[in-house]
């Protein structure tokens, strides 16, 4: 079939289900990284550029954790998940709050800032060599007839839907998490009831971080770590978070299905190259004509 | 010169105007008063367009404006101001009313010196260099009036303008709108003060809950029990009543 | 500060930068001066919009981009001479600028969403320009044929085999000369009614559109003035260099480093962008043979020093370098006067 000139194959369904599967596999993980942008956005209103940079910097921890002391990816998780949230508490507290000034704009520059100067630290000190992890299971999994899921995947989708349940219990069990819903919808009234706000800044910040920092964990396995990964990622979890509503985090775990799902097809019908446009194209779209995403907050 | 008929807009549900009917005559100086949010500045918003109706239209001079945008509305001679001071802040006084001089003056040296003309029309001929972020409460509700004034409008909406200012200014900006009256431009303006309601206007509409509840000369109109229960509360007007017999006796 | 003082100095810095050069004979240093006019230049296109307007773009890499590849590839497919396709180039991206534009504007995108939607064009971009080969050469890139003859120098726009004194300097001039073009029009369009409306834009959309001013209009202009202020970038990059590919035209960098020199010169002046420019890559330079000698010649330091720089700026000199200056000068003046 040819549309505007691009031919477009067509498969048989067990293909195109195959490149679905594969699609909610890595659509989990980039549900997993929009969740902790949109907590971000939905508590401090801030657009965390500097999301992508972060999760370079733990895929690299991950990394060399398991280069060095030979720690298993996944069990490092339980260093670098803390590690991420006082990473990103401490930096929302120092750097982000002091810096900032309210206005949005400047705030997302200030966040580009960071992303710069962790990026080329990076670029600096690990080079731009691409580091793999090899683990004796990655390439073990069990076969689905369309397709075949290799434990690591399984270990993704797993992972993003269990801390989605933590967060989500936190968020609404405990005081803290009941905190932060406080803040992210009244700010000035949480401050009047007591509520110390600059520190649920930046524990929302933290928690973001933390997010980003498990989501490494899942992802080193399948994914070599290099400088710029932190790049490509944001603009996905950016996608992710408009498409899903700014703020909700249903709207993330659905817009990273979705987004993971429409990656893969978009690859099958368009090929390697041309086939991530369609997350830009779905950025776009939704800008312009449903910018509150499928579940965000209408605003006035 | 403006007529609106039946206006009515509706957020989510709630009714902000319903059916809201007016005219300002030209010349005249028309008010419109309610209590807090009875829907005034959002009639204001649908008028000069930067609202649009659920329903009803906007008349201007005997062209409907009713869905056009706010630049054309006031290139054609409405031209509003807002309740919460919107001033370019990082530019001068002069500059920021040269902005608006340039929608009837091309080059900019005729701007500036035309804003430096109608600077001294609304009393701050003192602050030309001044930063308008740095200017008091008065100052700016002057420069919101002057930007105005230098877009040369048939009618002026003045949105609670003298919010905010101290007995003196008041004082002072009555006779500044006064006199713009009294230069050509039609005014109708919602307020607060009521002093400043009964000296300068001709007629009053009363807006309550986003409905015409009253209309008529300022004095009669803020007299109306109807009128007094709005501001008040349902059954103030009785219990004024009660107690002015009970001064009486 | 006065126009006069203001036009005064900026006669000796286009003095300065006039015969400096000759007095250079390292062709590093001319090539550090290249350098920075380029960015300065690119740091203004996006000072158009950014600093004037007020919008600010996380993708301006778009206007730099088509400028190069059409400039590239106009006379790659077609053998045209490089001064008329510069025209083209100039066009080309103004029109990419009015399709962004009319798309984000029409669509009220303001603030970090207007910030993400160029983003998202950028990359957008990046894709397609790798995906169509036929069109674009894809990852391949596009090569110009290096001219070897000198007498060809100047129709060909090359000056790597050409007289002794074009040879050094050929390039230099050139970047000059468009930055004294851009720059000219950027001071006009300060001092012109058309400045006035997109200032007052930034300064509060609202009540510009209340006071008569067509902001969907002006912010149009603007966005294509600075797109062909961009692409004049993109045309000398890509004379200079005879190479662009979708990386180069497309990616992050470009979009960074033209906002990095308008942000921490100082947004909306005119001399901003070219004092941002100066300083980062004067910082730079010290930088590498600070660090050099220590690490080795590893990339990353410079934008490090950058990222931190702009976060400095954005903290504690909003106004950047030229309203330190401004500041500056008004002390001066004020104790004279006092």
């Amino acid at each position: 079939m040819e549309l505007f000139g691009i031919h477009i194959p067509s498969y048989g369904w067990q293909t195109v289900l195959g490149s679905a599967i594969s699609g909610v596999f890595l659509g989990s993980i980039y549900a997993l990284v929009a969740l902790g942008l949109t907590l971000i956005y939905g508590v401090l209103h801030i657009i965390n550029f500097a999301h992508g940079a972060l999760l370079m910097l733990a895929m690299y921890a991950v990394f060399y954790l398991w280069n060095s002391l030979g720690i298993d990816p996944y069990v490092a998780m339980l260093i670098v998940v803390p590690g991420g949230f006082l990473f990103g508490y401490v930096l929302q507290r120092s750097v982000i709050s002091k810096a900032s000034h309210g206005r949005d704009e400047i705030i997302l520059l200030v966040t580009l800032g960071i992303a710069i100067v962790i990026e080329n630290a990076a670029l600096f000190f690990f080079s731009a060599t691409e580091r793999s992890v090899r683990v004796p299971y990655d390439l073990d999994g069990f076969d689905l007839g369309v397709t075949f899921v290799v434990y690591p995947e399984l270990a993704a989708l797993g992972g993003s839907l269990l801390i989605t349940l933590a967060l989500w219990l936190f968020m609404s069990r405990t005081d803290t998490g009941k905190a932060i819903r406080a803040v992210a919808k009244e700010r000035q009234g949480a401050r009047l009831v007591g509520i110390n706000v600059d520190h649920i800044f930046a524990v929302s910040f933290g928690i973001g971080t933390a997010c980003v920092a498990a989501a490494a964990s899942l992802l080193v396995p399948t994914y070599a770590v290099h400088p710029q990964i932190g790049y490509l990622f944001v603009l996905i979890a950016f996608t992710v978070v408009v498409l899903g509503g700014m703020g909700s985090f249903v709207g993330a775990l659905v817009g990273g299905f979705l987004i993971g799902i429409t990656e893969q097809l978009g690859r099958l019908y368009m090929g390697e190259s041309l086939g991530v446009i369609t997350i830009s194209v779905i950025f776009i779209l939704v800008l312009l004509f449903r910018p509150t995403g499928l579940f965000g907050q209408r605003s006035g | 010169m403006l007529e609106v008929r039946s206006i009515s807009k509706s957020f989510g549900g709630l009714a902000a105007v319903s059916e809201a009917t007016l005219t300002v005559p030209q010349g005249k100086i028309i008010s419109l008063i309610g209590p807090n949010g009875a829907g005034k500045t959002t009639l204001f918003a649908l008028i000069s367009g930067f609202l649009k109706p659920d329903q009803g239209s906007v008349t201007f001079n005997g062209l409907g404006i009713t869905n056009q945008r706010p630049h054309r509305i006031c290139q054609q001679g409405l031209v509003r101001t807002f309740q919460v001071v919107k001033p370019f802040a990082n530019l001068t006084v002069r500059e920021n009313i040269a902005v608006a001089a340039h929608t009837r003056i091309a080059k900019r040296a005729l701007a500036l010196d035309k804003a430096a003309e109608v600077a001294a029309r609304v009393g701050l001929e003192g602050a030309l260099e001044q930063s308008a972020g740095a200017l008091t409460i008065a100052g700016r509700k002057r420069l919101e009036l002057a930007r105005a004034l230098a877009t040369e409008p048939k009618l002026l909406l003045l949105d609670e303008v003298m919010a905010g200012l101290n007995a003196t200014e008041i004082h002072e900006i009555v006779d500044i709108i006064r006199s713009i009256r009294d230069a050509g431009v039609t005014i109708f303006l919602i307020e607060h003060v009521m002093q400043a309601v009964m000296s300068l206007s001709d007629y009053t509409y009363v807006l309550n809950h986003g409905a015409m509840i009253a209309d008529g000369e300022p004095r009669a109109v803020t007299s109306s029990p109807q009128v007094i229960e709005a501001y008040l509360g349902h059954g103030a007007a009785e219990r004024i009543a009660a107690m002015a017999g009970k001064f009486d006796a | 500060m006065s126009d006069r003082a203001r036009l005064m100095g900026w006669l000796i810095l286009i003095a300065v930068l006039a015969i400096a050069p000759l007095f250079i004979t390292s062709g590093r240093w001319i090539g550090f001066l290249e350098m920075t006019l380029f960015i300065a230049v690119l740091g203004q296109g996006w000072n158009i919009l950014g600093g004037y307007g007020g919008q600010y773009s996380f993708g301006h890499a778009v206007f730099f981009g088509t400028g190069a590849y059409i400039q590239a590839l106009l006379q790659f497919k077609f053998g045209w001479s490089p001064w008329i396709t510069l025209w083209f180039a100039v066009s080309g991206a103004a029109l990419v600028g009015a399709f962004v534009g009319y798309l984000s504007f029409r669509y009220g995108l303001k603030g970090s969403y207007f910030a993400l939607i160029t983003l998202a064009f950028a990359e957008a971009f990046h894709v397609l320009s790798r995906s169509f080969p036929s069109i674009t050469e894809g990852g391949r890139g596009v090569q110009l044929a290096l001219n070897q003859d000198p007498v060809q120098a100047i129709s060909t726009f090359q000056f790597n085999f050409a007289g002794p004194f074009l040879k050094a300097y050929g390039f230099y001039y050139t970047i000059f000369a468009i930055l004294l073009l851009t720059y000219w029009v950027t001071w006009w369009m300060e001092r012109s009614r058309f400045g006035a409306q997109l200032v007052a834009i930034r300064e509060n959309e609202d009540a510009a559109e209340a006071l008569g001013i067509n902001t969907f209009r002006v912010k149009m202009g603007a966005i294509c003035l600075s797109a062909a202020v961009t692409a004049s970038a993109g045309v000398y990059y890509v004379q200079k260099y005879l190479f662009i590919e979708p990386g180069i035209a497309y990616g992050p960098t470009k979009s960074v480093e033209a906002l990095f020199a308008a942000i921490i010169g100082g947004v909306g002046t005119v001399l901003g962008p070219l004092l941002g420019s100066f300083f980062i890559h004067g910082v730079g330079e010290i930088a590498k043979e600070i660090i050099g000698p220590v690490f080795g010649d590893r990339p990353g330091v410079d934008l490090i020093l950058f990222g931190l720089i702009l976060i400095f700026v954005l903290a504690f000199v909003p106004r950047g370098l030229a309203g330190l200056l401004e500041a500056l000068w008004k002390r001066k003046v004020g104790g004279r006067n006092a």
